[in-house]
């Protein structure tokens, strides 16, 4: 028995995203800045942000919260997104670069490099780029967790593993040599498409590109795990064993979830890159990884809902705490986020209601109404917060 | 031979060629003209030397001190070298001053009291007795010795024999050494008169090295004499001789080039050989800081399977705990005080505890304070989450972003400075391999620890209690052990253990708020690669990457390294997935 994708739940949700897709551009465009309603440019870059974390936050819910597998490598997936969308804005620089190089960027001349790197080539072409931007974070899924659900590599050691991953790839990009920037990464971008990645315009069409993004990695979560598969998933995560037993080949059920959330962070970074202005090794840091699993933990793992709310929660605590006096206790926050949310919300913020309401239903069974949308309609209030 | 004092024997040496080519200075030639000139006092030096050897009593060397002191006061070149030849044969002590006066200027005749004097600073003395001379003799009288080109190279060779026999045995060692480094001919009569009379073994090595060098480039020594050479060169058998084997001038003759060639491969292998023992020193130190790191991990992942991801926070606690205890030894006194208000009280402490005891103290304290710390967090946070490896993991995560921000607060994000005891500073050499003694105490003191945490797991009660929690937890309870204490404890002891691994690479490393992160990621690599639950496992895991890491790093730099090092763990873990040394058996799967 399968669910209806498109529940109460998911079309509000959706409606919430398109909302502010049309919304947020619109009162940063068409309002004079006078206006009290004014979106400035600043934050309509900030929110674009926040909804790459949300989608970052999804791929992470897909394959922890349906799949059970702890990834704490999903920062390296969007960073390499990242770096292929970099890599494109790179290449449209051309001649504009501080030593006018047309065909190297200003990086590559200043190494004293002659022609550019194979890894460099295509990269010119938007199409390609966006082609690596899905490719790169899948092979590197595809081949990594081809190797670990083979060998039946599981829990803890696989989450240690992927820590690994990331680490050594920060490792390697942060040498020079690697022809990736080095320790400056890649930034001083100009145009995107051929159009101007600082003008207001771009903006806010990043942003509302952002939130389709958001929308369509939302459907696909969807459509997957309320699919035969997505049973297969939770069976998976929840008796693995039995799951074999049954017939089922795990390791492809799980390879392909890896895979496909593993394109969700890859382009969640590359939506990422031209709104912040700059990609680096940092992205790559084991930290990063896991301050978004904690968004995914804050919102609920396993109601998809839940890890956006949770990501645009946690970050927008970030921001508000980091830019006011409070900044040094952002740490002390944080940190006890991850202790409080696992020792007292274990279920998330969306998780925890959704149980609240489960139980309710149960006591009065006689209560009208599909309750699956609720959820989803308690996630308005943070939204519309922000 | 000591690194050190090759380092000042070639600083010294450089200095010497500066001077020799002051403005003023004949340009050098490499040829035999050259050489023959600088060689023509040498050989009287030589001849002198010998005389004064045969002839020994020192009061002859003291007359002859003063009629050389009487040859500067006739204002001829000639008269002066003669004079600063017979100083530099002499042995008298007083020498050296007079002839580095005369090479600075300051050394001046007066000839109307027959006397020579050394301008000290403005002050006259006499150069025979040291006495200031007063009164002053009038300016007038005075004459500064002159000085010309030849005479500059006299006064060298002079010095250079007189500090090859001076008094102090380490100013005799650097000496010699100077002159094997610039390979000097002019000083070949020297270095043969000192190495005659020389009796320290060690000065006598470096003092025939340095014959052997000048023999060995100069195209007149005889064949046998430069085939000796070649003997002592592969003798000392480092780099300094290899360069010199390697690159004879052109013109010598076949029978000493391939004496030279040999020796060159041969110490080529040798040093091929010590090259290989130097990086798996380099990688047996590298595992030992890895073994302190991982061992407490090895405890609370192995035994209780509580991935502690605040692990490295302890290490970083421990190195602040030695850094605390190194403050009140240098204040002298036990400060505590409630911050922020005047309430407080200061104990003294005695005057014998110096820093040399600070690590006898901050040891057990690290032990204590964050053993204390983890049985906190074991009974506050994760107590509640056994069975949920994950959601431990990201609560521990939490934990250590806690403790991180805690200590930036309390101590400021800043380095702090912890020193090392004297007995932990320095260096020694065994052959070509250096070693110092920081990094030799960190390999005793983590396989003590090892070796210690074995047999308390072995022998005593809390041992064997462990043991039965981690085969079979519910069968430990059964017959009557307190599982929720025995974890508790296990948590403190791993996080003690910790603490003790932050006070030894307080040593070596950085002591800042960031310490820990540093260690975490390879602490886990460690034990998951040596197998969980298995403290064998974690040496060996700890030493075979420490020993990889150092081997890889020559071919691929460092950085390079250690991503290969992570890859190969990586694609270790699909192999194995349970590590070097797997528990068997059905428990693992509970």
């Amino acid at each position: 028995m399968t669910a209806r994708p498109l529940d109460r739940g998911t079309l509000v949700f959706l409606g919430l995203v398109a909302a502010a897709a049309i919304v947020v551009p619109a009162l940063n465009l068409a309002l004079p800045e006078s206006s009290p309603l004014h979106v400035p440019t600043y934050l309509v870059s900030l929110f674009g942000k926040y909804v790459c974390f949300a989608l970052l936050a999804l791929s992470i819910d897909l394959i922890w919260g349906y799949c059970g597998i702890l990834s704490l490598g999903h920062g390296a997936f969007f960073a390499l997104g990242g770096y292929a969308m970099g890599m494109y804005l790179m290449r449209q620089i051309g001649g504009r670069g501080v030593y006018g190089n047309p065909l190297l960027p200003d990086f590559m001349v200043f190494l004293n490099w002659k022609e550019l790197p194979l890894a460099w080539w295509g990269f010119s072409s938007f199409p390609y780029a966006m082609l690596m931007v899905l490719a790169v974070p899948g092979l590197l899924a595809l081949v990594f967790g081809w190797f670990a659900f083979r060998s039946r590599v599981t829990g803890v050691y696989f989450s240690i593993i992927t820590q690994a991953m990331t680490f050594a790839l920060m490792l390697a990009f942060f040498r020079n040599d690697f022809g990736f920037g080095g320790n400056n990464g890649l930034t001083d971008f100009k145009d995107i498409l051929g159009f101007n990645v600082q003008a207001d315009g771009t903006r806010a069409a990043l942003f509302a590109i952002s939130c389709v993004a958001l929308m369509l990695g939302y459907l696909v979560c969807r459509v997957l795990v309320a699919s035969k598969f997505g049973m297969v998933l939770i069976a998976v995560r929840d008796a693995e064993a039995r799951a074999r037993f049954l017939g089922y080949r795990v390791e492809s059920y799980k390879l392909a979830t890896f895979v496909i959330s593993a394109c969700m962070a890859g382009v969640a970074g590359a939506l990422y890159v031209p709104q912040v202005g700059i990609i680096n090794p940092g992205e790559f840091s084991p930290a990063n990884s896991i301050e978004a699993v904690i968004w995914v933990a804050v919102g609920g793992r396993g109601t998809l809902a839940g890890a956006v709310v949770g990501a645009l929660l946690v970050n927008y605590a970030k921001t508000s705490f980091t830019s006011g006096p409070l900044a040094p206790y952002w740490l002390f926050l944080l940190g006890g986020l991850f202790v409080g949310v696992t020792l007292w919300l274990p279920r998330g913020i969306v998780g925890t209601v959704q149980h609240w309401r489960a139980r309710r239903r149960e006591v009065a069974p006689d209560a009208s109404g599909p309750a699956e949308g609720a959820p989803d309609g308690a996630a308005q209030k943070p939204l519309a917060a922000e | 031979m000591h690194l050190i004092s090759f380092l000042a024997a070639s600083n010294r040496c450089r200095c010497k060629t500066d001077g020799r080519a002051a403005p003023g200075s004949l340009p050098r030639s490499r040829g035999r003209g050259g050489e023959g000139a600088a060689a023509r006092p040498i050989l009287a030096i030589a001849c002198l030397l010998l005389f004064s050897l045969l002839a020994g009593p020192s009061i002859a060397r003291a007359d002859a001190f003063d009629d050389a002191l009487t040859k500067f006061l006739a204002d001829s070149y000639a008269d002066t070298e003669a004079g600063v030849t017979a100083l530099g044969a002499g042995g008298d002590a007083r020498a050296f001053a007079v002839v580095k006066a005369l090479q600075d200027g300051r050394l001046l005749a007066d000839p109307a009291g027959r006397r020579v004097l050394i301008d000290d600073g403005g002050v006259p003395k006499d150069a025979a007795t040291g006495a200031v001379v007063s009164p002053a003799p009038a300016a007038a009288d005075l004459k500064r010795v002159r000085l010309n080109n030849r005479l500059r190279r006299a006064v060298e060779a002079a010095l250079g024999a007189l500090t090859l026999r001076a008094p102090d045995p380490a100013r005799r060692l650097d000496a010699a050494q100077a002159v094997f480094k610039s390979r000097d001919a002019s000083a070949l009569a020297a270095v043969e008169a000192a190495l005659a009379q020389e009796t320290d073994p060690a000065v006598k090595a470096a003092l025939a090295e340095a014959r052997a060098a000048i023999l060995i480039t100069s195209p007149d020594a005889p064949e046998a004499a430069r085939i000796e050479a070649v003997g002592t060169l592969r003798e000392r058998g480092d780099q300094a001789a290899l360069a010199l084997l390697s690159g004879l001038p052109a013109g010598t003759p076949a029978t000493v080039q391939g004496a030279a060639d040999s020796a060159a491969s041969a110490i080529r292998n040798r040093l091929q050989v010590w090259e290989a023992v130097q990086n798996a020193w380099y990688g047996v130190s590298l595992g030992s800081v890895l073994l302190l790191a991982a061992i407490g991990l090895a405890i609370t992942f192995g035994v209780m399977g509580v991935i502690n991801m605040a692990h490295g926070e302890m290490v970083m606690l421990g190195a602040y705990t030695t850094f605390v205890v190194q403050e009140a030894i240098r204040q002298k006194a036990i400060s505590l005080s409630i911050p922020g208000t005047e309430i407080g009280m200061s104990l003294p402490l005695p005057a014998a505890l110096t820093l040399d005891w600070s690590l006898a103290v901050a040891v057990p304290l690290a032990f204590v304070v964050t053993g204390l710390v983890g049985i906190l967090i074991e009974r506050s946070v994760i107590r509640f989450l056994y069975g949920r490896p994950l959601e431990t993991l990201l609560a521990t995560w939490g934990i250590s972003l806690i403790l991180q921000q805690a200590v930036r607060t309390g101590f400021g994000p800043t380095n702090k400075e912890v020193s090392n005891p004297s007995w932990m500073s320095g260096a020694f050499e065994i052959g070509q391999l250096a070693i110092t003694w920081n990094r030799l105490w960190i390999v005793c003191f983590s396989l003590t620890v090892f070796v210690l945490l074995l047999a308390m797991l072995r022998f005593t009660r809390l041992g064997l209690e462990m043991r039965a929690v981690t085969q079979n937890r519910g069968m430990a309870a059964c017959v009557g052990i307190r599982t929720a204490r025995i974890d508790a404890l296990t948590f403190g002891l791993g996080s003690g253990i910790a603490g003790i691994a932050g006070v030894a690479l307080s040593q070596i490393d950085n002591v800042s708020p960031n310490l820990g992160q540093s260690y975490i990621i390879d602490s886990f690599m460690v034990v998951v690669f040596g197998g969980v639950g298995n403290l064998w496992g974690t040496l060996v895991g700890a030493f075979t990457l420490g020993v990889a890491n150092k081997f890889l790093e020559p071919f691929a730099g460092a950085v390079l390294g250690k991503i290969a090092i992570l890859v190969l763990i990586i694609l270790f873990i699909q192999r194995r997935p349970r590590g070097l040394f797997a528990l068997k058996g059905r428990a693992i799967e509970a």
